[in-house]
């Protein structure tokens, strides 16, 4: 079997490239076409791609999990439930809540708990959504599209129920685009411990 | 002339030539160097360092504003009627307004002036306030801010190193740089009599003359030889007192390549002192006033070329940075260096820039010439038609205009250096010594030949007659 040769042409200059000088020119009228651009150019057409950070800011993806944010309802109470779902949920065990129970004259007695203390700790927090997808009632979102603000002091990062229900979403809103039905709904009659179905 | 007056010019004009160099174009050209990579490379560069005004002060400038821009435009509008009555006196020959002509032409100067003033002022507060107080000036506080943190760095000192030798190398290698400037001619001579006067265009004047140079020596451009040279021994010396090996290659790499250097630029030189037959610069500068640009004329257009590059070479900046190249020697001659010592070697490289920027023009690009401006003023003249005007100036405007040209002759060189600098990428070592001996070299002494057959032929002289006769 003949050996197969593949020869490879030696790539060739031309007497301008080997004189150096013409290329020089070349490099040097590509680099002062960018900065003429760039530092004299109409604004539109400027490239820079830096972004002068604290006065302006670019909007984080859509999808970008924030800190997080406790959904309230129509009333301005939270939508959670005290279900310690998302706090079983949560690989960092950052949630800290305590479930409380409506006085027995609130409709919602027996239909519902609430948290008495919600807690999370945004240091410990590994911002891995899992919270938000285990929550049954839309009452925890990560949808503020705001970092964690940064602070000198540990106290400042461990967020309480007040703090968490007063961060509004991206849209302004306290609220969700689900839909809730409280108790009393005849379309959604739901589980009542007392009366049972 | 009296031994003071002597001796008070001699300081001003060391005190220019330092805040000239050491004090707004070493600072500005670091700031201006990073700026003009980052607008190369999309990005913005630095920006960002600021003097924070307090509140109160904040408040106070946004209160000044409207008052300023009502100022702006009465001061504008009083301008303005000036201009229309001095107009109506031009077009139809009588007086409007019981207002003398000379009064109203003091009018238009001062409250033009006072209403431009103001309105760029107004403009200034609203940035102030747009920034939240916060004065930026683009960025040019960079550099401050730099001066400080190698002012409050470590002053570190290898333990092995020669103390003496190691603190004495940014030293040696800073201050030739400046002294460099002291027989660069920044403006035509003054004639410290006639400021306030229009001179005649030729002839001698008497009086006490103030040279605008700091030292006017015989040797001229020889003088900058012999102290460019002593540049050398700073690097060396400092790459041989750090105990570093990379130091000591470095320093080895800055000796070899500045004496090679040192060489063509010597030999690149030769031409222009046989075409203005003098080694003083401020005889060059003279030369070219009197006839045209050293550029312009042929064998000399090479010998700058070859100039610049050599000179480049010289200063050991890329791309021909060899002695600090971090590829291979970690930081060269610098490694050890911190701290203001550090800043020291930076700075002595920024001046040199800058000197190198200032032989170059004044050697190639006429010095102080202005186009057009000559001792009693401007005078446009166009080819082929005996047609022109002129604008005659008093002799202190004269040398202020020629003063401000030869800075911006200055600050163009330097951005093309800039330039060059973030283009083009290091050469290797002998490639380097290649192109110094085998190309460099023969090339500027083959140059010299030329020049002499030039100036022999009597070519020069048709030359530069056929370029006055255009001009």
């Amino acid at each position: 079997m003949a050996v197969e040769v593949k020869v490879i042409k030696k790539p060739e200059r031309t007497v301008a490239e080997q004189v150096y000088l013409p290329e020089i020119a070349k490099g040097l009228g590509l680099a002062m076409s960018r900065f003429f651009k760039n530092t004299f150019g109409p604004k539109a057409s400027k490239e820079i791609a830096t972004v002068k950070y604290p006065e302006e800011t670019v909007e984080y993806p859509e999808r970008f999990r924030g800190i997080h944010r406790l959904t309230q309802r129509t009333d301005g109470s939270p939508r959670c439930v005290a279900c310690l779902c998302c706090s079983t949920a949560c690989p960092a065990q950052c949630i800290h809540i305590e479930a409380a129970e409506y006085e027995p004259d609130d409709p919602r007695y027996g239909y519902e708990r609430f948290p008495a203390v919600f807690t999370i700790d945004e240091l410990r927090c590994i911002f891995c959504g899992y919270c938000v997808e285990a929550c049954p009632c839309d009452a925890i979102r990560m949808d503020t599209g705001m970092h964690m603000p940064p602070s000198t002091r540990r106290e400042h990062f461990i967020f309480d129920k007040a703090t968490l229900l007063s961060i509004p979403g991206r849209d302004g809103s306290y609220l969700t685009a689900n839909p809730r039905h409280e108790p009393g709904d005849p379309s959604h009659p739901g589980v009542d411990r007392e009366r049972g179905h | 002339m009296t031994t003071t007056f002597l001796v008070v010019s001699s300081l001003v004009k060391v005190v220019v030539v330092l805040v000239i160099t050491v004090g707004t174009f070493a600072p500005v050209i670091i700031w201006a160097e990073r700026r003009q990579s980052a607008m190369i490379q999309d990005r913005l560069g630095p920006s960002r360092a600021a003097i924070t005004l307090p509140a109160s002060a904040v408040g106070f400038i946004d209160r000044a504003r409207l008052p300023m821009w009502r100022l702006a435009a009465l001061t504008g509008i009083t301008a303005i009627v000036a201009l229309l009555a001095l107009t109506f006196v031009a077009v139809k020959g009588s007086n409007p307004l019981p207002l003398s002509t000379s009064a109203l032409t003091a009018t238009l100067v001062g409250f033009g002036a006072a209403s431009v003033l103001l309105r760029v002022g107004y403009g200034v507060h609203g940035t102030i306030v747009r920034n939240g107080g916060k004065i930026m000036l683009l960025g040019l506080l960079h550099p401050l801010a730099d001066a400080l943190k190698f002012i409050f760095k470590e002053d570190f000192v290898p333990p092995k190193s020669d103390k003496l030798l190691f603190s004495a190398g940014p030293i040696i290698a800073l201050i030739p740089a400046i002294a460099a400037f002291a027989v660069v001619p920044f403006a035509s001579s003054l004639h410290w009599d006639y400021l306030n006067q229009v001179l005649p265009r030729t002839g001698e004047i008497a009086g006490p003359v103030v040279p605008m140079q700091v030292a006017s020596i015989n040797v001229g451009i020889l003088f900058i030889f012999a102290i460019a040279s002593t540049g050398i021994i700073g690097a060396a010396i400092s790459g041989y007192a750090s105990d570093n090996k990379y130091s000591l290659l470095g320093g080895i790499r800055a000796a070899s390549q500045m004496v090679s250097y040192e060489v063509v630029l010597g030999l690149t030189l030769v031409p222009p002192f046989m075409v203005y037959a003098s080694l003083r610069l401020e005889n060059m500068a003279t030369w070219q006033y009197d006839h045209i640009w050293g550029i312009f004329i042929p064998p000399l257009t090479l010998a700058a070329i070859n100039f610049f590059v050599a000179a480049i070479a010289e200063t050991k900046r890329v791309p021909f940075d060899l002695p600090e190249g971090e590829s291979e020697l970690v930081g060269g001659y610098l490694t050890e260096y911190s701290g203001m010592k550090f800043g020291m070697f930076f700075m002595g490289e920024f001046v040199e820039v800058v000197s190198l920027a200032a032989l170059a023009s004044v050697i190639f690009l006429g010095g102080w010439d202005v186009p057009f401006l000559y001792r009693d003023g401007f005078e446009f003249s166009l080819p082929f038609v005996a047609t022109g005007f002129s604008v005659p100036l008093v002799h202190w405007l004269v040398v202020a205009i020629q003063f401000l040209f030869f800075l911006f002759k200055i600050i163009v060189l330097i951005w093309f250096q800039l330039m060059i600098r973030w283009s083009l990428p290091r050469f290797r070592y002998d490639q380097l010594m290649s192109l110094c001996w085998k190309g460099l070299l023969p090339v500027s002494l083959l140059n010299i030949l030329v020049a002499g057959a030039f100036i022999l032929s009597g070519w020069l002289d048709g030359w530069v007659a056929f370029f006055e006769k255009i001009f």
